[in-house]
């Protein structure tokens, strides 16, 4: 079974809920990427996202932005970033998704990517920038694959749209609580609630939301309304302000440690 | 393909072939389809249509002239050059044309803010001037590279009442500008409409944009039969995303006999990093919001690109010239930066017309093929616009002083 549908059932099993945590990959390089996911694993982390860094990446805010950058002046490249999580694999189980803009798959040939994507042992695909409507060989070959094309939901996604996203959407659907870039913000927003109810009226997925939240208040204000949380930009904060640092595993453990804890506790 | 089928694309996908569709976050999805739908309704209703033609008529300029260069014909010895003068519109260039257009188009929604990105700063002053007109707030993002090489549009936008927002990322050009203002969009999309500039992006703009531009073609067709009685052997006309050219060209697709060449920036010859020529030195890719030909290396990261001209200094080419690239039906070649300075030097000395160092590609491709045409042949040139903004820049390659310094 794919690890994502693993994992979301036994925290179902378990009434606990999912933290997904997204870092940059190659941010301060690939090595790093690679012991991070380990001490992810042991911090209870659910899914580690991992962002390709692409040339152009439109719909981040700064903080990704810069760690997209740091990611290629490190070297990093697709298959570098495939090779890492072979490299993972050897140690855990983690389940991984791929943050990717579809540029990075198209020049690397969906169906080649998909399978060698499969083959070092990731379990979903979050492409940015290709929608449902983009998407139909895509998903085929997703499914082949056994990997999850995970989709996004937008604030401005009318109920039809839901729908029909909620059909091609695999492992679990990512509702963006906020209609921007991602980011931090001080505040998360209100209609949270809503949206999800919403999404739950046309899928049965276990929903994550994501975008904008970056402390263990706001991520447990967030996880009643959803089977798990994204938290990004602060954790690509805290890999940058100790990106040089020996302990930069520990202070960043640290940090999702703290997230965890507070959105496993029952609520 | 036949020449029907290259007129009825795009697609209900937004495609061209297999150039084009719709690449986006999610946020933008359901805006884009509205948009869609709001652009093809108005392009159905006479009201639409009428209030776009005054204000192109009235305000804008229009017709423009098709310009017989006696001069540029006579020293090259061999075509009748027609220059079509998008230069003269209000503005300087035919960007209005797109402008007046979608902003029109923005009202009709109820949105209340307008952005746009510019490379050269001519889509940006055509923005911020059909914004003031219409009183809408309005904030242009531009490169940093870019608004110091084209300064001068930066002070019109800004006295125009715009913000110009300088954008620092990668190499500080049109790219990354196109890139801030997808962001500013993703995150302002209920109040703000983008005008997007060129033929490019996602579904619908390749395809709106084209149809907001086909008036220089249109009236090109139309005055050429009246003065000459007959069509045009070859339109030739410079290509960064590639509006001015699709404009020109559409409404001449459906002629076999006229030939159709768009010309890139060759910047400083085809060497990766150093030119934008994407029929070049590209490959298939998806690019903010479109599959067409993009500049990459080869992981699919996109390439820093050069160009003398801002204007045409992308990564990447509207996806309906890579279709009718591959129909055959267009052809597509590069003028260098010093080809196209030598162009901009002739032009203003041969017939006393400034030309953008966009549309100086243009006159350079003409200056290169023209002496292998026979005498009685017409080629019309699309002066895309004026080179006012490229002064400053021109006198500084050319070495030029003023008296006393």
């Amino acid at each position: 079974m794919n690890r994502i549908v693993e994992r979301f059932a036994r925290l179902r099993e378990r009434g606990e809920k999912g933290l997904v945590v997204y870092i940059g990959a190659g941010d301060p390089n690939l090595e790093a990427t690679r012991r991070l996911a380990l001490a992810f694993d042991d911090a209870r982390v659910d899914v580690l996202e991992l962002g390709v860094p692409f040339s152009d990446p439109l719909a981040d805010g700064l903080v990704n932005q810069l760690a997209a950058q740091r990611g290629l002046e490190s070297g990093t490249t697709p298959t570098g970033v495939l090779d890492t999580v072979a490299a993972i694999r050897r140690d855990c189980a983690i389940p991984i998704v791929l943050y990717i803009y579809y540029n990075l798959i198209h020049h690397h040939g969906p169906e080649r990517f998909i399978a060698d994507a499969a083959r070092a042992g990731v379990d979903g695909l979050l492409v940015l920038d290709l929608p449902p409507e983009e998407a139909a060989e895509y998903n085929t070959r997703m499914e082949t694959a056994g990997l999850c094309p995970i989709y996004l939901i937008a604030p401005t996604t009318p109920e039809d749209r839901i729908e029909a996203i909620a059909r091609n959407a695999r492992g679990f659907i990512y509702y963006v609580s906020r209609e921007g870039v991602t980011g931090m913000q001080s505040r998360v927003a209100d209609t949270i609630g809503t949206m999800t109810g919403l999404i739950r009226r046309h899928s049965d997925l276990p929903i994550a939301v994501g975008f904008g939240i970056s402390n263990p208040d706001q991520a447990r204000e967030v996880a009643r309304h959803a089977e798990a949380v994204v938290v990004g930009s602060a954790v690509v904060n805290e890999i940058a302000s100790h990106g040089r640092d020996d302990k930069l595993v520990q202070h960043v453990a640290g940090l999702v440690q703290g997230l965890a804890t507070a959105i496993k506790q029952p609520l | 393909m036949t020449v029907a089928t290259a007129k009825e694309l795009p697609d209900d996908h937004g495609r061209f072939g297999p150039y084009g569709g719709r690449y986006v976050p999610e946020t933008l999805m359901h805006p884009l389809l509205e948009l869609e739908h709001e652009y093809f309704r108005a392009q159905q209703d006479g009201d639409f249509q009428r209030e776009l033609q005054y204000y192109l008529r009235e305000f804008c300029g229009r017709p423009t002239p098709l310009y017989l260069a006696e001069r540029l014909t006579r020293e090259l010895g061999g075509p009748r050059i027609y220059l079509k003068r998008e230069d003269l519109l209000h503005t300087g260039a035919h960007k209005i044309n797109n402008a007046i257009g979608q902003i029109l188009l923005a009202r009709r929604m109820g949105k209340t803010r307008i952005i746009a990105e510019t490379g050269a700063g001519q889509h940006g002053v055509a923005t911020a001037t059909v914004a003031a007109m219409f009183g809408l707030k309005c904030v242009i993002y531009m490169g940093a590279v870019d608004c110091e090489r084209q300064a001068l549009n930066v002070y019109r936008m800004q006295m125009l009442g715009a913000e110009v927002v300088p954008v620092q990322a990668g190499q500080r050009t049109l790219k990354e500008a196109v890139n801030e203002a997808m962001r500013d969009w993703v995150t302002n999309v209920r109040s703000t409409h983008y005008i997007l500039g060129t033929a490019y992006g996602a579904h619908p703009y390749p395809v709106m944009v084209r149809n907001f531009q086909r008036v220089i073609g249109d009236e090109a067709r139309r005055q050429i039969l009246e003065k000459e009685k007959r069509l045009p052997d070859l339109l030739i006309a410079c290509v960064g995303g590639g509006s001015n050219a699709i404009g020109l060209f559409y409404p001449f697709i459906g002629d076999e006999s006229v030939r159709m060449l768009g010309v890139e920036a060759g910047g400083e010859g085809i060497v990766p990093e150093r030119h934008a020529a994407r029929f070049q030195g590209g490959s298939l890719g998806v690019l903010q919001g479109t599959r067409s030909y993009v500049l990459q290396d080869e992981h699919g990261q996109i390439q820093l690109t050069h160009s003398v001209s801002a204007g045409l200094d992308y990564a990447a080419v509207g996806p309906e010239h890579a279709w009718l690239r591959d129909a055959g039906r267009a052809e597509y070649s590069y003028a260098t930066d010093d080809q196209a300075l030598d162009a901009f030097t002739k032009l203003a000395r041969l017939e006393g017309i400034i030309p953008a160092l966009e549309s100086a590609h243009a006159i350079a491709a003409v200056i290169e093929r023209a002496p292998a045409m026979a005498k009685d042949r017409i080629v019309i040139v699309n002066l895309s616009g004026r080179g006012d903004k490229d002064v400053a820049q021109a006198a500084d390659k050319l070495g030029l002083r003023t008296p006393g310094n």
